[in-house]
C-alpha cells in the first residue's frame, strides 16, 4: 500500500497546495515521487518523531495540511502524547501514516512490530483511525478522508501486490464492508489479515461452515450500526487482528455486542502474549499468534465443537 | 470577588507599555482567590511578557500576519491571562473564573481562550509547535515571527533538542525562543537535578544565535528581542530570572505560614498563599511601585 499512498498523495497535492509531507527519515525509494514533484513541500524531519508531530501541529494551525510518515510503532507510539496534545486536542487536520502495521516488519523483530498502533490510537476520541486492507482501499480511503477537518491516522501495510478483488476498493467512514456472505459465523477482521480470513472462510466451507467475512476499515467513528446489524444475524463471531487484544477490533466488536444486548458469542483472535525474543516472517508471526488461516479455522472449529457439547 | 482591573489606582498600561507589577498584581489576586500555586513561575516571567506583549510583538489579534507567542512552560498561564486582561483581550468576569469548575482558564493555557493559539502544559511540546509555525510562516512568505517561552528545566526534555536541530538546519530566523532561566525545577535546583548551566554553549553548538539578558529588565529584553541580525540562525534569548520575583519571601523560598518546610524557592511552585502572605506580598508590590 506504500505506492498507493504516495500516488494518492501526489494526486491530492497536485490539487491542494496546502498539502505538505513530513517523513521521519523513512520511505527511501518510496517517497521520491512526491519529493520530485513537490520539493518545496517535502521535509525530512530526521529521526525525530515527536518533533515531526509538533511541526505538523504548527503547520496545520497555520493552514497547511501536513502528512507525516514513519513505521507504525514509531509513528504512533513514540509521539503518542504529541498526537494527543497536538492534532487531537487542537482538532487540526494532521494526517499521520504508520507503515508496516502488525507483523509486516517480521524479521526486523519486535521493536518494529505495529501491534498496538490501532488499539492505542483508537482511544483518542477525535482521531479518525483508518486501516485499509489493500492498495485500492488505501486510495479510496485517502481521498474520502482528505477533507476531514480533524486529524486522521492511517495504519498501512507495505505490500502493494496483495489485492482483494472482493473489496473492490470500497471505503466509507463509519461503515463496514462484507466481502463474503455466510450464515453460520461472522469473521470480522481488518487490514492485511482480510486475505487470511477469506482463505479461512473457504476452508471452513469445506467443513460445512458458511462464514461471512466483514472488513472494518475505520474507527472514530466506529461502524457501530453496521456491526450491530451484522452481529444481530449471527450467533457466532470471531475477530481477527494483528493488534493487542485490549483496545482494538475485539474491543469494538465486543462493546457493540454487549451494548446492543445481542445474543452473539465472540471469539477474539489477537496478540495476547508479550514478545518472547523470537522474530520471523509475517506469515510465521500470524501462525504463532493463531491469526493465519489455519489458526482461524481451528479456532472456529474448536468453538463450534464447544458449542455443540 | 477581587477587583483586578486597577493596580493601585494607576492605569494598567503606561504609555501603552505593560507594567510588570500590574501583571504581578493580577497573578497574586487570582492565585489567592483560586487558592492555587505556581506563583513563583508566574511572577518571574512578568518582565518577559511585558516586553513581548507591550513592545516587541507586532500585529493585532486576528491578523494572519501578527507575531505569535507560544507559552511552552504552560504552568505560567496565569501570567499570560494577566497580560491578556491588561490588553483587554479578556474581561474581569472571565479572568475571575480562573481555576473554577468548567472554566477555560485553567492552570495551563487552552486555545479556547482569546489570544491563546495553542494549548500547552506538557513540557517539551511547545517548541516543536513553534518550529512548525515558523516553518509555516516562511512557506507563506509572511513576515510574522514566532516567540516561544520555555524554561531552563524544560531543556531536560529530549524533544526540545529535536526541535532545536530542525530549526537550526532549516535556518528559521523568524523564530525567537526565550528561556526563563530561573534555575528551579520541581525537586529543587536545576543544577542539582540535571545540570545544564552551560545553556549558552549548548544552544550555540546546535547552530543558534544566542543572547543572554537580565530577565527582569524590560528594556534589555526589548533590545535583544528586537535586534536584527544578518545571521540566518534562529535566536535564543537566555533570560536570567529570579523565581518568585517581586515578593521577597518567595524569592528567598520562605513559606511564612509553614515554617516546618525547608527554605527553598521551589516551595512557591506548589504553595498557595495564606491570607497573611497575600497581604505582605501586596504590600511589597505597592512599595515597589
Amino acid at each position: 500500500m506504500r505506492r498507493a499512498f504516495v500516488q494518492s498523495l501526489c494526486r491530492l497535492a497536485a490539487q491542494d497546495p496546502r498539502i505538505v509531507l513530513l517523513t521521519g527519515d523513512l520511505g527511501y525509494l518510496v517517497m521520491e515521487p512526491f519529493q520530485r514533484q513537490f520539493p518545496d513541500r517535502f521535509f525530512n524531519a530526521g529521526v525525530a518523531e515527536q518533533n515531526m508531530i509538533g511541526l505538523a501541529t504548527g503547520l496545520a494551525e497555520a493552514g497547511f495540511l501536513p502528512y507525516t510518515y514513519s513505521i507504525a510503532t514509531f509513528a504512533a507510539l513514540r509521539p503518542f502524547e504529541f498526537i494527543r496534545n497536538g492534532p487531537v486536542m487542537h482538532n487540526l487536520p494532521v494526517r499521520m501514516v504508520g507503515m508496516g502495521a502488525g507483523f509486516e516488519y517480521g524479521h526486523a523483530g519486535p521493536t518494529h512490530y505495529g501491534t498496538e498502533d490501532v488499539a492505542v490510537l483508537r482511544t483518542l476520541a477525535g482521531l479518525t483511525v483508518v486501516i485499509p486492507a489493500d492498495p485500492a482501499q488505501t486510495t479510496t480511503a485517502m481521498l474520502a478522508t482528505s477533507k476531514l477537518p480533524g486529524p486522521v491516522y492511517y495504519s498501512l501495510g507495505k505490500d502493494d501486490g496483495a489485492v482483494l478483488p472482493e473489496l473492490a476498493g470500497q471505503f466509507e467512514l463509519g461503515r463496514i464492508q462484507i466481502v463474503r456472505e455466510g450464515r453460520d459465523l461472522a469473521i470480522v477482521t481488518m487490514g492485511t489479515l482480510v486475505r487470511e480470513a477469506l482463505a479461512a472462510a473457504d476452508e471452513l466451507a469445506a467443513h460445512g461452515v458458511e462464514a461471512c467475512v466483514a472488513v472494518v476499515s475505520n474507527f472514530n467513528p466506529d461502524p457501530v450500526d453496521d456491526l450491530a446489524d451484522l452481529l444481530a444475524n449471527h450467533s457466532q463471531a470471531i475477530t481477527v487482528e494483528a493488534q493487542a487484544l485490549s483496545g482494538g477490533l475485539a474491543a469494538c466488536v465486543g462493546t457493540v455486542i454487549a451494548s446492543h444486548g445481542l445474543a452473539c458469542r465472540l471469539k477474539p483472535l489477537a496478540v495476547r502474549t508479550p514478545p518472547d525474543g523470537t522474530s520471523g516472517s509475517q506469515q510465521d508471526r500470524w501462525r504463532k499468534h493463531g491469526l493465519d488461516r489455519a489458526g482461524i479455522v481451528s479456532s472456529v472449529l474448536a468453538t463450534a465443537r464447544g458449542a455443540c457439547q | 470577588m477581587i477587583r483586578s482591573t486597577l493596580f493601585l489606582g494607576v492605569s494598567l498600561t503606561l504609555e501603552k507599555k505593560l507594567h510588570p507589577n500590574a501583571i504581578r498584581r493580577l497573578i497574586l489576586d487570582q492565585s489567592k482567590r483560586a487558592n492555587v500555586g505556581h506563583i513563583g513561575s508566574c511572577l518571574c516571567v512578568a518582565e518577559i511578557l511585558a516586553a513581548l506583549y507591550g513592545e516587541v510583538m507586532k500585529g493585532k489579534p486576528g491578523d494572519a500576519d501578527r507575531d505569535r507567542f507560544i507559552l511552552s512552560k504552560g504552568h505560567a498561564a496565569l501570567a499570560l491571562y494577566a497580560v491578556l486582561r491588561l490588553l483587554g483581550e479578556i474581561t474581569d468576569e472571565e479572568l475571575n473564573t480562573f481555576c473554577c469548575d468548567g472554566s477555560f482558564f485553567g492552570v495551563h493555557p487552552e486555545r479556547a481562550v482569546p489570544g491563546i493559539d495553542f494549548s500547552t502544559g506538557s513540557l517539551g511540546h511547545g517548541l516543536s509547535i513553534a518550529v512548525g509555525a515558523a516553518l509555516a510562516a516562511r512557506m507563506q512568505k509572511s513576515q510574522r515571527r514566532l516567540f516561544c517561552l520555555i524554561s531552563d528545566a524544560e531543556c531536560n526534555e529530549g524533544s526540545v533538542w529535536e526541535a532545536v536541530m530542525f530549526a537550526a538546519h532549516h535556518k528559521l530566523h523568524n523564530l525567537h525562543v526565550i528561556i526563563d532561566a530561573n534555575g528551579q525545577q520541581a525537586f529543587g535546583l536545576t543544577r542539582d537535578v540535571l545540570n545544564a548551566s552551560n545553556l549558552n554553549e549548548r544552544w550555540k553548538s546546535f547552530g543558534w544565535r544566542v543572547s543572554e539578558v537580565d530577565g527582569h529588565s524590560v528594556s534589555a529584553l526589548v533590545n535583544v528581542l528586537s535586534s536584527e541580525s544578518n545571521d540566518s540562525a534562529p535566536h535564543v534569548v537566555i533570560a536570567t530570572t529570579t523565581f518568585g520575583r517581586g515578593v521577597s519571601f518567595m524569592e528567598q523560598g520562605r513559606p511564612l505560614s509553614q515554617a516546618h518546610l525547608p527554605v527553598q524557592p521551589i516551595n512557591w511552585h506548589y504553595l498557595p498563599m495564606s491570607d497573611q502572605e497575600y497581604k505582605i506580598a501586596l504590600a511589597e508590590l505597592e512599595r515597589a511601585h
